[in-house]
């Protein structure tokens, strides 16, 4: 039992990354490099991967000396611990993939400032065992990795009229250019939060009418049985 | 070179926005861009900020990194954030008005993503001190354009009735989006002919 406890707990902090607590669709946090560099699907599928990397090793480390890192200057800590980390993952990617490196330019180091990261070291590693934090930290990154990659595919398609380098529609296809521009990145984050609030508020609307249908059939089964109380005298 | 200055001056602040077309500085922009007075001392504050690490930038690059370069983010996370937070202290004892303008935000400022931006793209440009000094001016004055540009427009559609699906993020966006395609406009602004 306590096994199943342990495993639905850990399946929980993986899952709310991906979805419910969504660092870029739900909490709107690392908004720079999910902006910056998804202008095709591949940058941001490369971006998403350093973050993972970044933030899972991060986490990681945090939480393993979570025990022996003073609190008040945990804050110094973190950022040492993921400049290091980023760092690597800049050399890492200048030897192996210095196409893509190329592509990201500056952005790789900014990832030292990508909230996401440092506040999920200050909101879990900081607080919870290595394996919860490592699940956190994949869930986290992963969901990540899948809003950067929609972004970049969206705005690959639009202005690009391609995926992964793809042609999807012919030559008679008139590209979007502005969406692989820097306003198509706001304007398809913006219109995609807009398309998530109308589904949320819809749904709103269908509970509501639910409740309202179920007092609806509350009342009525309270009025027959008050006819045939009055019946029975 | 006065020539010079001046395009790295104009280039920074409207061509290549640091928030508009780099998306550095996104958090100040849609965080506190509510009301005129306050984005105006926040872009003051990221001006000081601004000149401070371009200047430390410049004193690491050339007389400590070149030995050790791949210590250069770290070291540049950790002197920026160390010596805003003195400046602050001096602020703090010097000049209390110019603290109580500046002063929330000064720490706040130090964690932002166009700090880091601009002590590596002035790097990787390979600016001395002074067009350095320029260009983190530039900077910090595009981002406090652009922020007092989206509070006004904020200011302004308070008054509005704006349906409830599109509030909050999601609008601020897409204002964001189509001032970015307006400042677009400056692309051709200097165009080498």
């Amino acid at each position: 039992m306590k096994n199943f406890e342990e495993a639905a707990r850990y399946h929980e902090e993986f899952i709310k990354g991906l979805w419910k607590e969504n660092p870029v669709f739900v909490a709107v946090l690392g908004m720079c490099p999910a902006l910056a560099v998804t202008n095709t699907a591949i940058n941001g599928l490369a971006m998403g991967g350093a973050t993972l990397f970044v933030l899972t090793f991060s986490s990681l480390l945090v939480s393993s000396f979570r025990r022996y890192i003073p609190k008040e200057v945990r804050i110094t800590t973190f950022v040492i611990i993921i400049a290091t980390f980023v760092t690597i993952v800049d050399f890492l990617l200048q030897a192996f993939l210095p196409a893509i490196h190329k592509e990201l330019g500056a952005f790789v180091a900014l990832i030292v400032v990508n909230c996401l990261i440092l506040g999920r070291q200050e909101a879990f590693s900081f607080k919870n065992p290595i394996r919860l934090a490592m699940v956190d930290a994949l869930g986290m990154a992963l969901g990540f990795t899948f809003a950067l990659f929609c972004l970049g595919a969206i705005r690959e398609i639009l202005g690009n009229g391609s995926l992964f380098g793809v042609s999807l529609f012919g030559p008679s296809f008139e590209p979007w250019i502005v969406m692989i521009l820097p306003p198509g990145g706001f304007l398809s984050l913006g219109f995609l939060l807009l398309f998530f609030n109308w589904l949320k508020q819809r749904q709103e609307q269908k509970q509501s009418l639910v409740y309202l249908a179920d007092a609806v059939a509350e009342v009525a089964e309270k009025k027959d049985s008050i006819i045939s109380l009055k019946r029975g005298v | 070179m006065a020539a010079d200055l001046l395009w790295i001056f104009i280039s920074a602040m409207v061509i290549n926005n640091f928030t508009l077309y780099y998306f550095l500085g996104l958090c100040p922009f849609f965080g506190v861009s509510d009301r005129i007075s306050t984005a105006l001392r926040m872009g003051l504050a990221n001006i000081f900020v601004l000149l401070i690490t371009a200047f430390c930038a410049w004193f690491l690059n050339t007389y400590v990194l070149s030995h050790a370069p791949y210590l250069r983010l770290i070291s540049f996370i950790i002197v920026i954030a160390s010596t805003v937070q003195f400046v602050e202290m001096a602020i703090k004892k010097m000049s209390p008005v110019l603290f109580k303008a500046l002063g929330i935000f000064l720490p706040l400022i130090t964690t932002n993503c166009a700090i880091l931006g601009l002590a590596l793209f002035a790097t990787n440009k390979g600016y001395g001190l002074l067009e350095g000094l320029v260009y983190a001016l530039g900077a910090g004055g595009g981002l406090t354009l652009a922020l007092v540009i989206m509070a006004g427009i904020r200011e302004e559609s308070k008054l509005l009735e704006i349906p409830k699906v599109i509030e909050g993020t999601a609008l601020n966006l897409i204002i964001a989006g189509i001032l970015s395609m307006a400042f677009m406009g400056f692309a051709g602004l200097f165009s080498t002919s």
